[in-house]
């Protein structure tokens, strides 16, 4: 703590942090450019001056910039000094000598850094009378839009791309004035995190060009805070939309989560919602015509539901309420999980893991903290891509920190990177191929995934010697896993990361038992898993069987009408075995958003709300459930949740008749009541009749256009605005306008930061919690470890038999996940198939990169090219997972390989 | 009694509306218009900015954009039986679109014939400020010139060259 005086009067302060972040803090409009609470200073744009004293007696003073000014006792300082003030608009003055004067067309207008501190400092009048510099602008791929003519030279852009998030193809070009920010060379950003430019920039240079597509202000946007349904991860974002459709996702800061950023996945992948694939109508396969209303719909699934006995499938990527309104339905008993038993069992053994206590499992942003980190069988940019950015901090920061020897104070950026040079802590990556990482890692080990699990028992054991050790390890693998258990073994903050991506069990186990050995009983290792969907977690806590035993169920006979939950079974198992299912059914009822092959062969088709258009909560990989809000009342009313649909078939269920449905209770209530794993889920957001001073939050931004315009062709007379009774948010203007609870926050605005940078006025102190502590709430609560029990089955070492392959899933972060791909960036981004052989293996079949290779996996028949990965361990090879039509696999999977004869 | 009589003989102020036309000046504000700048191109860039500043919200847009990235609106909604003729509208535009002119005349039986859309909106004529053209002192390249060719601009940079 600290005492300084601000224009005479005295705050206590926090020491060690700069100036510029300490009046911000306490609440004042200094202007900043080039400082980011995530990247720290440079002092590069001059904008955030202040006057300095000398002591209290001090009249003169000096110009100082408050960025690179640590905070210390006793220290005398003026934001309100006439000198300093007009310095800080002489500066913004200089910075627009050269602005294009486009703000009319610019897509930051309105949410845009640089209008709110021109008009902060007051410089309104241009009276620069010469000729402007101009540029010429780049190509940058389907997702970032260049326009640099807006540039004032801050070099946030290159600072996040290419220090903070690994990026190598953007950079700062020419010299002295003729500063240029962009690629050598038009051309894609190949960056998984480039979309943060847009909110990064402080200007209009790089804007988000999915939004362009549809243009629309933030004051005109109904936006709302949300999820992403992308990855396990559940990064916090706000989602806004205009006329129906939904246009824009940017972050939402969440201290725990994804902090400041989110990939270019989260922030893109958002069209499915507007897709044209998106099921319209209920749809009745035996009526003609198919398509029919709500009310032949109800009376047709009356008659159906409450005659039989029903099996329901749930879904990993539908909310927790809609799971369970699901096995409400159908009754505990006849609710199952819809995924495939592999991964019904990798869950089970993670959850096993989690509740023996023995690990801790860190939040994201203490994985930014670790300081020797081993991940085990994940591609961590493809697989959960905020991780491998948190990742990517974590390996810097110790060579940072260590600056602090030489007294550079931790928020000065370059002189930390001066100081840490090319110097990395210690990262290990076990994984079949190269992963995106490597280039930071001390050592990686392409593995397949019996081995990369029988490399982590080994480093078990070498950690304690009562862990199982692996038999037949080679002296090699020893030696490294002894150093690598060495590391981690002198590491403050160890962190293990494994996952369900290779479908490897054993390599879960080690992973436990690496954790376990490591910890301590009051200090123990963190582990942290990667999962498949947003609801992963979720779907597993249920703790209900999986496909397997719904398909052995209705084999039995015990019933023989299935109702699906927003799930495309053919992407969770093999083909043959979802067919299998499939053909048992007499009735078959899919609720979900878009068309896909599951649906394709439903007898009764129900449309659902997307996250757009939905309200619910996700369990990510941590355990953390977080809550989603319906963004927009959609124009379709057949787009609900689908827990509203089966809450009603609930009621059917119970007699009850159509005209005399109830709205739905407290799902989230009755869930944790009735499973106590779920306790503290109901408790994330504040419930519906919540209300500030007597008032709701709104949506929509004060400034909202057109409320009297937009319906007027159809309607002169405006309708009434719709009304949210899910929530304590409204769909209109009007409501409370001061700071809402975390969870409930729509978007950042503060009087005079019109841009996301007003989310210091959102925090307790810059860069740390929301006021009022950030969303979400852990469901794992750190318990004391039950006895300590290593985890056994070590699996043989891996052999490469002759004539058949071991087929890895290898994840694309755009292409392999399923919604996002209706984003045509995220799918021109996407690969294109191939299949990855190991050199010696492509000598073996005598067969060149590009030659097609026939590759049979059980029934299923594809013709690949070849792409040649040297690193691939013999007998293993790659598909990319998930990527256009390449589903309908039960990983892990066999396969035979031929070369294509031309 | 006098007074009111002598009223008689003053000059009225009463006109034999509609036999007899108001005499309208030019900044007189009535129906709006969206006019075009002298290349007769539209010359609203959808930029929303009058939308925003209508107090009683009774315009609505959509902004797309042609092959040269030009933009301009998709739609464009006055609902003239909201629009109290405030000209805040006109004040806000950056681009002189948007012009409220010299005429009242637009009683209607039926409401809805108020909403107005860009088809009845956009005129073919520059309005009260000819000669303005935002394109050509906007930085964006967008058909109308290429970079550096705008009003007070320099050629591009040469990003390749070390000359100070
Ligand atoms: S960057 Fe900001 S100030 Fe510059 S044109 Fe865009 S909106 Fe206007
Ligand atoms: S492009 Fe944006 S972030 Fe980069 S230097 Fe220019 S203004 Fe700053
Ligand atoms: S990392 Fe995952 S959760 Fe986060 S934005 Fe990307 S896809 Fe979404
Ligand atoms: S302010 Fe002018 S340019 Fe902008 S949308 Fe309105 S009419 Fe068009
Ligand atoms: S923010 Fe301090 S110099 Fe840029």
């Amino acid at each position: 703590m600290a005492v300084i005086y601000i224009d005479h009067r005295a705050y206590e302060v926090k020491a060690g942090k700069n100036l510029l972040e300490t009046c911000l803090t306490l609440g004042f409009n200094l202007p900043y450019f080039c400082w980011h609470p995530a990247m720290g200073s440079v002092g590069a744009c001059r904008q955030c001056a202040i006057k300095l004293f000398k002591d209290k007696d001090d009249t003169q003073g000096r110009l100082m910039m408050s960025c690179m000014e640590s905070v210390k006792d006793n220290m005398y300082l003026s934001i309100n000094d006439p000198v300093a003030k007009s310095f800080r608009s002489q500066v913004i003055e200089w910075l627009m000598t050269n602005h294009p004067h486009d703000c009319a067309v610019c897509d930051e207008g309105g949410s845009c850094h640089l209008q709110d501190m021109t008009v902060m400092t007051g410089h309104t009048y241009r009276r620069f009378q010469y000729p402007k510099r101009t540029y010429k602008n780049q190509y940058l791929g389907p997702f970032i839009n260049h326009e640099m003519n807006r540039c004032i030279q801050c070099y946030r852009c290159v600072r996040f791309y290419k220090d903070y998030a690994g990026g190598t193809d953007l950079d700062a070009f020419a010299a002295h004035d003729h500063i240029y920010f962009g690629r050598a060379a038009d051309g894609v950003l190949e960056n998984e995190f480039s979309g943060n430019l847009a909110e990064v920039c402080p200007t209009g240079v790089f804007t988000d060009k999915s939004l362009k597509e549809h243009y629309t202000r933030k004051w005109d946007m109904t936006m709302a805070p949300s999820i992403c349904q992308h990855c396990s991860l559940g990064c916090n974002i706000i989602a806004g939309e205009r006329y129906g459709e939904l246009r824009q996702i940017t972050n939402r800061f969440n201290g725990e989560v994804n902090g400041y950023f989110i990939c270019d996945k989260g922030r893109f992948g958002y069209e499915f919602v507007n897709s044209i694939n998106r099921i319209q109508q209920p749809i009745i396969r035996t009526k003609i015509p198919e398509a029919v209303d709500k009310n032949s719909l109800y009376d047709y699934l009356k008659t159906v539901l409450s005659n039989r006995t029903v099996i329901g499938i749930g879904s990993p990527r539908a909310s927790l309420e809609s799971n369970f309104a699901l096995m409400q339905l159908v009754g505990k008993g006849n609710f199952y999980q819809g995924v495939s038993e592999t991964d019904a069992q990798l869950m089970r053994t993670i959850l096993h893991t989690l509740n023996a206590g023995h690990v801790h499992i860190p939040s994201l942003k203490e994985t930014e903290i670790a300081d020797a980190i081993l991940v085990l069988g994940e591609d961590l940019t493809n697989a959960a891509p905020l991780l491998a950015l948190t990742v990517r901090q974590a390996v810097h920061r110790k060579p940072l920190e260590n600056a602090q020897q030489i007294s550079v104070p931790p928020w000065h950026d370059t002189a930390r990177r001066e100081f840490a040079q090319e110097e990395k802590g210690p990262l290990f990556i076990a994984y079949p191929t190269k992963t995106k990482l490597e280039a930071l890692a001390a050592n990686c080990q392409y593995l397949s995934p019996d081995e990369i699990a029988r490399l982590g028992f080994a480093i078990a054991n070498r950690l304690d010697n009562t862990a199982p050790a692996p038999q037949g390890v080679d002296e090699d693998t020893l030696q490294i896993a002894q150093h690598i258990a060495n590391t981690l073994k002198q590491a403050e903050r160890p962190l293990i990361i494994c996952g369900t991506s290779l479908r490897n069990e054993a390599i879960l186990k080690a992973a436990a038992n690496i954790a376990c050995a490591l910890g301590t009983e009051d200090k123990k290792a963190s582990l942290f898993y990667v999962m498949e969907e947003c609801n992963s977690m979720g779907l597993a806590m249920m703790e209900v069987p999986s496909l397997k035993q719904a398909t052995e169920a209705l084999k039995k006979k015990e019933a023989n009408t299935v109702i699906i939950l927003e799930n495309d079974l053919y992407r969770r198992d093999a083909k043959s075995a979802i067919d299998d299912f499939l053909e048992q059914c007499e009735e078959l009822i899919v609720l979900d958003h878009l068309h896909h092959e599951t649906s394709n062969r439903a007898t009764v088709l129900i449309p659902v709300g997307t996250f757009a258009e939905a309200e619910g909560t996700l369990v990510n990989n941590e355990g953390r459930a977080q809550c989603f809000f319906q963004v927009f009342a959609p124009k379709n009313e057949n787009f609900r949740e689908s827990w509203r649909w089966l809450d009603e078939f609930r009621q059917f269920k119970q007699g009850i008749s159509p005209e005399d449905l109830q709205a739905p209770g407290d799902l989230m209530m009755e869930m944790a009541a009735s499973m106590p794993q779920f306790k503290g889920a109901e408790e994330v957001a504040p419930s519906a009749d919540f209300r500030i001073s007597g008032q709701k939050i709104p949506r929509e931004p004060h400034r909202y256009s057109g409320r009297t315009a937009m319906l007027a062709n159809i309607q002169v007379s405006e309708p009434k605005p719709p009304e949210d009774h899910d929530s304590a948010l409204s769909y209109t203007m009007e409501g409370y306008r001061g700071i809402p609870p975390a969870p409930l926050i729509p978007f950042f605005w503060a009087p005079g930061w019109n841009s996301a940078q007003s989310v210091n006025k959102y925090q307790e102190e810059v860069g740390g919690p929301i006021r009022g502590g950030d969303t979400g709430k852990r469901l794992f609560p750190e318990t004391p470890a039950i006895e300590n029990a290593f985890l056994n089955t070590i699996p043989p070492a891996y052999k490469a038999s002759p004539g058949e392959w071991l087929v890895v899933p290898l994840q694309h972060i755009f292409g392999s996940e399923e919604l996002s791909i209706y984003t045509h960036g995220v799918a021109e981004r996407a690969p294109h198939p191939y299949i990855a052989i190991s050199q010696q293996d492509a000598n073996d079949l005598n067969t060149r990169e590009y030659q097609l290779m026939q590759v049979t996996i059980g029934t299923l028949n594809y013709e690949l090219p070849v792409m040649i990965k040297k690193e691939l361990p013999h007998g293993v090879v790659g598909i990319p997972y998930h990527v256009s039509g390449l589903i309908g696999i039960a990983w892990p999977a066999k396969g035979i390989l031929k070369p294509v004869m031309t | 009694m006098a007074l009111t009589f002598l009223h008689m003989f003053r000059k009225r102020e009463t006109i034999q509306y509609p036999e007899e036309k108001v005499v309208l000046h030019p900044r007189w504000r009535g129906r709006i218009v969206l006019t075009r700048d002298p290349d007769m191109g539209e010359r609203c860039v959808g930029c929303y900015l009058c939308a925003a500043a209508c107090p009683v919200d009774c315009i609505s847009l959509q902004a797309t954009e042609d092959e040269h990235g030009r933009r301009y609106p998709e739609f464009f909604r006055i609902n003239f039986s909201r629009c109290i003729f405030c000209g805040y509208c006109e004040e806000a535009c950056p681009t002189y679109a948007i012009q409220l002119i010299p005429d009242f005349e637009m009683a209607e039986y039926n409401r809805q014939n108020l909403v107005y859309e860009k088809e009845d909106l956009l005129i073919d004529g520059q309005g009260k400020y000819p000669g303005y053209n935002y394109y050509k002192v906007a930085g964006l390249a967008i058909g109308v010139k290429g970079k550096g060719e705008g009003d007070n601009e320099d050629p591009p940079i040469d990003i390749h060259s070390l000359l100070p």
